[in-house]
């Protein structure tokens, strides 16, 4: 706690964090199931990214690997990273709970229905410029996050942590109730729904990261900027409220911009466990408890993680794909216990 | 939260395990063995059952007393005891196996079927009860039929309380035993004659695109496709095993050499294009409306050469995945594409 009062990004972090992501983009990018000359594959992703053309000695077939499927996979995975971790980083300042991840509020049990019903319904064959699924995962995913907010002010007009998160467990399991109904009335249906459920960037292309790009870098901004607001209500409802913050108001606009960040990510990839959990952690144990370098370096470090999972879930079991849910709990778990005994001692 | 992914996985796991069960529980050795003798080759295999559907009867009366005598167990005689002529004849049969239901109104026992569950939509005559789940079974909805017979894909916890006969359609792992249970439902029901007759309409239909396919130096190589997601089968399961028939090779069996995803597994997009099938069979154009166009827009997908030749097979979800009498229509479209491919493309 001694960290709170000398907050603020330490240089040295951010440069970590950001090496970190470059890094693990690099890596995802030259590996992969088709063995293709790395510095080839260097060279058609900085073709990719600006005006100039460059000459990369890669085969037309190589040359759309990497640039409409590899590239793509690596940018999705930086830009769900960079939201589940940064979302739950959120999460557990807002509510002050350890255990608070993005799906606190019910977000996984709402995008898990809408995107249930998109398949059971048969909406739209994934043709037009949004999928149905996602637009139904979006949609019941920020739908969840209102009627919890709702429910939690009818218990306690204060909008406590508490009566937020209890209402955010009833909502949740009202609507897997309905979603696990649904499911089991619409049997040819279920192994979609699993698919979606395990959450994954197998099939990304750039319509996804077009999707979610812009959301998420809007989001993260105003997260970023609002550290120091976190910090002020780390100290508890009653002290905030002194220090002149109106907390109710505060807790709604951040629950609303994380929940935005969350319900992009979950619409684009579905339920993927353990990263908006860990990953703050996991910087708070390393480089302090202030929200303003826990925010940006979450986003930056899940980014990473994320790709690092995928590049996992795409190459161990190579040619098949492994769920990316599996990676990140299998891998992130014991990480995440080394880290927490080294940084207690 | 974190661990959702666990519960999905084993009932995933499961349910593929459960589709692709290796052993069949077929038990007619000897009702299967010498009844390949039809050859009649004017009819196609619908057009038969329903022309021996009338006159199959009187036929079959002597088989069906011979059937009986060896079919005899201790819960049949409970309930068959008001009629005489067709006695262990079931005559009120449910059915909560799609394939069964394919397969029991295909040698002309569609009469004596009182339900089906909510998935044996085919034939369009079926009996269908919305509420009747083979997924999820209801012994006491399965009670109110009160059947003399269900047919069923696997053990159902309960059913042994109703005391009634249940014939177990395990999922088939060659031709043979589709074949064999076809002839176990025609011996169970009482239509023993049309099901040989079937059976052989069936063996005489698969030769016929089996015979017809070109020879080949190098095999064409497949890739098909369960969903968008790319859930594919290996060589190691039923719909793997026809296209062996075809003389096709598989580029999914790398994904899957020790059976650890039980045949299913989910391929790499990258080693996709990288393989470079040949033909691509689409099994998910029920599921998820995917089409030969909707293939070829996918990003990346223009460099494969089955897109650039159009050997795309757009095929029904259900007749792939089930392992009844249209099986023929599956090979014979199947075929029919890989024929139609030039050797010299190969």
């Amino acid at each position: 706690m001694t960290n709170v009062h000398c907050a603020g990004l330490r240089p040295v972090w951010a440069a970590s964090a950001a090496v970190f992501v470059v890094a693990t983009a690099v890596v995802a990018l030259v590996v992969g199931p088709t063995d293709i000359d790395r510095s080839g594959v260097l060279l058609t992703a900085i073709d990719a990214l600006g005006p100039w053309s460059i000459d990369t000695g890669l085969s037309e077939t190589q040359t759309s690997i990497v640039s409409n499927l590899r590239l793509p996979r690596v940018a999705l995975g930086l830009v769900v990273g960079a939201a589940l971790a940064s979302a739950g980083a959120t999460f557990q300042g807002v509510f002050r709970n350890p255990l608070a991840d993005p799906y606190l509020l019910g977000v996984a049990a709402g995008g898990g229905l809408g995107a249930t019903l998109a398949f059971v319904n048969g909406w739209g064959d994934g043709q037009g410029v949004f999928d149905a699924v996602q637009v139904g995962a979006f949609v019941g995913a920020l739908s969840s996050v209102a009627i919890t907010w709702g429910v939690g002010v009818l218990g306690d007009r204060s909008r406590s942590a508490t009566s937020l998160i209890l209402a955010g467990v009833a909502v949740a399991s009202f609507f897997t109730a309905v979603q696990t109904y649904l499911q089991q009335q619409n049997t040819d249906d279920i192994r979609q729904i699993y698919v979606w459920f395990l959450g994954g960037l197998t099939t990304s292309g750039w319509d996804e990261v077009g999707q979610a790009v812009i959301p998420t870098l809007i989001c993260l901004a105003v997260l970023v900027i609002s550290g120091r607001t976190l910090d002020v209500m780390a100290v508890g409802d009653d002290e905030a409220s002194m220090l002149g913050l109106s907390v109710g108001r505060t807790r709604l606009a951040l629950v609303v911009v994380a929940s935005l960040l969350t319900a992009t990510a979950v619409a684009v990839s579905g339920l993927i466990a353990f990263v908006g959990l860990i990953v703050p952690h996991t910087v708070r144990l390393i480089a302090g408890t202030s929200y303003r370098s826990i925010v940006p370096l979450s986003a930056l470090v899940g980014a990473g993680f994320l790709v690092l999972c995928d590049l996992a879930a795409r190459t161990l079991l190579t040619p098949a794909e492994l769920p990316i849910g599996v990676v990140t709990a299998f891998f992130g778990a014991p990480f995440f216990i080394v880290i927490l005994r080294t940084a207690n001692r | 939260m974190k661990f959702r992914w666990i519960a999905a996985l084993a009932i995933a796991l499961a349910m593929f395990a459960a589709a692709c069960g290796e052993d069949t529980d077929v038990a007619s050795d000897d009702v299967g063995a010498d009844s390949s003798t039809t050859d009649s080759t004017e009819a196609t295999a619908d057009a038969a059952t329903e022309d021996a559907s009338d006159e199959a009867m009187d036929d079959d009366a002597s088989e069906d007393d011979a059937m009986a005598d060896e079919d005899s167990d201790d819960t049949m005689v409970d309930d068959a005891s008001e009629d005489d002529a067709m006695a262990d004849v079931p005559s009120r049969i449910v059915s909560l196996n799609p394939t069964g239901t394919e397969m029991l109104f295909a040698v002309g026992a569609g009469d004596q079927v009182v339900a089906v569950d909510n998935f044996s939509y085919y034939p369009p005559e079926a009996p269908v009860v919305d509420d009747l789940s083979a997924f999820t079974p209801s012994i006491e909805a399965i009670a109110a039929f009160e059947p003399d017979l269900v047919v069923t894909q696997g053990p159902i916890e309960g059913l042994d309380a109703l005391g009634v006969d249940v014939l177990e359609l395990t999922a088939a792992v060659t031709l043979d035993d589709v074949y064999s249970q076809i002839e176990q439902v025609g011996a169970t029901t009482g239509h023993v004659g049309e099901a040989a007759e079937l059976v052989g309409q069936m063996q005489a239909d698969i030769d016929a695109v089996l015979t017809a396919l070109p020879e080949r130096e190098t095999p064409l190589t497949y890739y098909h496709e369960l969903d968008n997601t790319l859930f594919s089968v290996t060589s190691s399961t039923f719909v793997g095993y026809v296209y062996d028939l075809l003389g096709l090779v598989n580029v999914a069996d790398a994904a899957d050499p020790d059976g650890e995803f039980f045949g299913y597994p989910q391929l790499n997009e990258e080693f996709l294009v990288t393989a470079d099938p040949n033909i691509i069979f689409l099994a998910d154009t029920i599921c998820c409306e995917q089409t030969a166009e909707t293939v070829a827009a996918r990003p990346g997908w223009d460099q494969l050469s089955a897109v650039q030749a159009g050997n795309i097979v757009e095929l029904n979800d259900d007749v792939v995945s089930r392992w009844g009498p249209r099986i023929v229509e599956f090979i014979e479209v199947a075929g029919s594409a890989v024929a139609a491919i030039e050797t010299a493309d190969a």
